[in-house]
């Protein structure tokens, strides 16, 4: 459904993402794990087309994006900060968006935002909302026009367990419909129950996409977290090893 | 577009600069009118005003609310919507609010004390460096990355085309009096839209009898039709070059 091809980036002094390669399908939901400041969010951005490649081409349903916007509108994304418009109110948002796009009221989808009781708070202006608040405001959004990709950018981030648990409910029922669904999250416990695929991304290189149930198998831990540590602590080992070895073949130059 | 226009249009409205604007403008023309019993000596000294104020309003409150509304702009980009449709709603919402605070301000004064062909001519220059101005800050906005950036920009331009530009062009006059320099002037007006604005008013009234012999020749040049269509297409091509410009640095702008 959304094909990358060696994408890459750079931010002045940062080289962003480097070669990325990629293919998602319908009915997978893509965890994108990785340190702060490995390129997830751009790379989110890069297929949004918020943030233009350097280069590389990235397809949608087999169509290049190439400045047509027409492919977002099946797009549902809820950005890592949410960032609206600080004299609008919530009310007026959602109108707003919904006069925008023009969507028959028949494929909305206002189950977030009925489970958020965002209804009550329909007359706050958006700069009186907490971090958490707008979080459910975002989350709401990215899901109201039933869109057949989700691209979510820490979506539980800041959202109370109540909160964060209707979104995981909300997730997986998405998942059911097959749907497809990018995640990224620091919160591994989180998608533990969610994901199917993972990518890992170190300084912006994609270090490896695997399914869940062979990265499972090859570290043999059940708990995601625990499989991810496993992976970069393995990586960390296999340095200081060859370092080790660099260090016998000195000694073993002296002598 | 319209839409969207219609929505920057109502955030504008209600943030009531626009409207302060526009009763400063009233009355200052009211006054003047007043005051002045010769109602081309009036036009004289809010033509003075007016090349000062306008194209300084025009320009920070356009980067103002450029960067006010970035978060708008973010959102509409995560819509399907190109960033050509954004930029245009946007430059729409806010000339067209400049530009009518401008005709209501100082075109009913004008309409009321001096409905001839100077006041008709005095209402387009007055319409025409709005809209110039806006697409300036629009382009200096696009540029600049943060907001004190982008004020500072959008006032050295100010400070450049009212104060700058004149001192300069003074300066070539003064270092080669010995050449003929008459259509060298022409050209240099037409490089500065403030200038073009006063000099094609000017030349419309009484006072173009002081300038001497460069005078006679531009109220030849300026009078004539052919001069009329030129002030009107250089005015043109100084709102569309800049809109344009912003339009290519925005469409490949990472956000």
């Amino acid at each position: 459904m959304i094909r990358i091809e060696n994408i890459n980036k750079r931010f002045k002094k940062l080289q962003a993402l480097i070669e990325i390669n990629a293919l998602f399908e319908k009915g997978q939901v893509v965890s994108l794990i990785g340190p702060n400041g490995s390129g997830k969010t751009t790379l989110i951005k890069c297929i949004l087309g918020m943030v233009k490649a350097d280069s590389g081409k990235i397809y949608f349903n087999n169509e290049l994006i190439n400045g047509d916007p027409s492919y977002r509108s099946q797009i549902g994304y809820m950005p890592q900060i949410g960032r609206y418009p600080d004299n609008m109110k919530v009310g007026q948002l959602f109108k707003m968006l919904k006069n925008i796009r023009n969507v028959p009221a028949e494929k909305l989808d206002e189950e977030l935002y009925h489970q958020f009781k965002l209804g009550e708070i329909a007359d706050k202006p958006m700069r009186t909302l907490s971090g958490g608040t707008r979080q459910k405001v975002s989350a709401a959004l990215s899901f109201l026009f039933s869109p057949e990709v989700l691209i979510l950018d820490e979506p539980t981030a800041g959202l109370d367990p109540l909160a964060s648990e209707i979104l995981k409910e909300k997730i997986i029922k998405e998942k059911m419909k097959k749907k497809l669904i990018l995640i990224t999250s620091h919160i591994l416990s989180d998608l533990d129950e969610l994901t199917t695929h993972i990518i890992y991304m170190q300084e912006g290189k994609l270090q490896f996409f695997k399914e869940i149930e062979s990265l499972r198998e090859e570290t043999g831990e059940l708990k995601l977290g625990k499989a991810i540590a496993r992976i970069m602590k393995g990586e960390k080992f296999s340095n200081e090893w060859i370092d080790k070895m660099f260090e016998i073949n000195k000694e073993g130059n002296i002598y | 577009m319209l839409k969207l226009s219609k929505y920057v249009l109502y955030d504008i409205v209600r943030s009531k600069i626009i409207l302060a604007y526009t009763l400063f403008l009233f009355l200052v023309s009211f006054s003047l009118f007043n005051m002045e019993e010769n109602s081309s000596k009036a036009i004289m000294s809010l033509l003075t005003i007016i090349l000062i104020v306008v194209p300084m309003i025009s320009m920070i409150f356009t980067t103002i609310h450029y960067y006010n509304s970035y978060e708008f702009i973010e959102l509409m980009l995560s819509q399907p919507m190109s960033r050509r449709k954004i930029l245009l709603s946007e430059y729409a919402g806010v000339s067209v609010s400049l530009l009518s605070s401008f005709l209501i301000g100082v075109g009913i004064p004008i309409l009321v004390y001096s409905p001839d062909a100077i006041g008709f001519s005095f209402l387009f220059t007055g319409g025409a460096l709005t809209l110039v101005f806006t697409s300036l800050a629009f382009l200096t906005s696009v540029i600049a990355r943060d907001k004190a950036r982008g004020i500072g920009f959008a006032l050295l331009l100010w400070f450049y085309f009212a104060l700058i530009y004149d001192g300069l062009i003074l300066l070539i006059l003064f270092t080669f009096s010995d050449y003929p320099l008459e259509k060298l002037t022409l050209v240099l007006t037409a490089l500065n839209p403030i200038d073009l604005g006063r000099i094609s008013i000017m030349l419309k009234m009484d006072v173009s009898a002081l300038m001497g012999y460069t005078g006679a020749l531009y109220k030849d040049f300026f009078g004539s039709g052919s001069g009329i269509l030129f002030t009107v297409g250089i005015m043109f091509l100084w709102i569309i070059l800049p809109l344009w410009g912003a339009l290519r640095i925005f469409k490949k702008k990472d956000l």
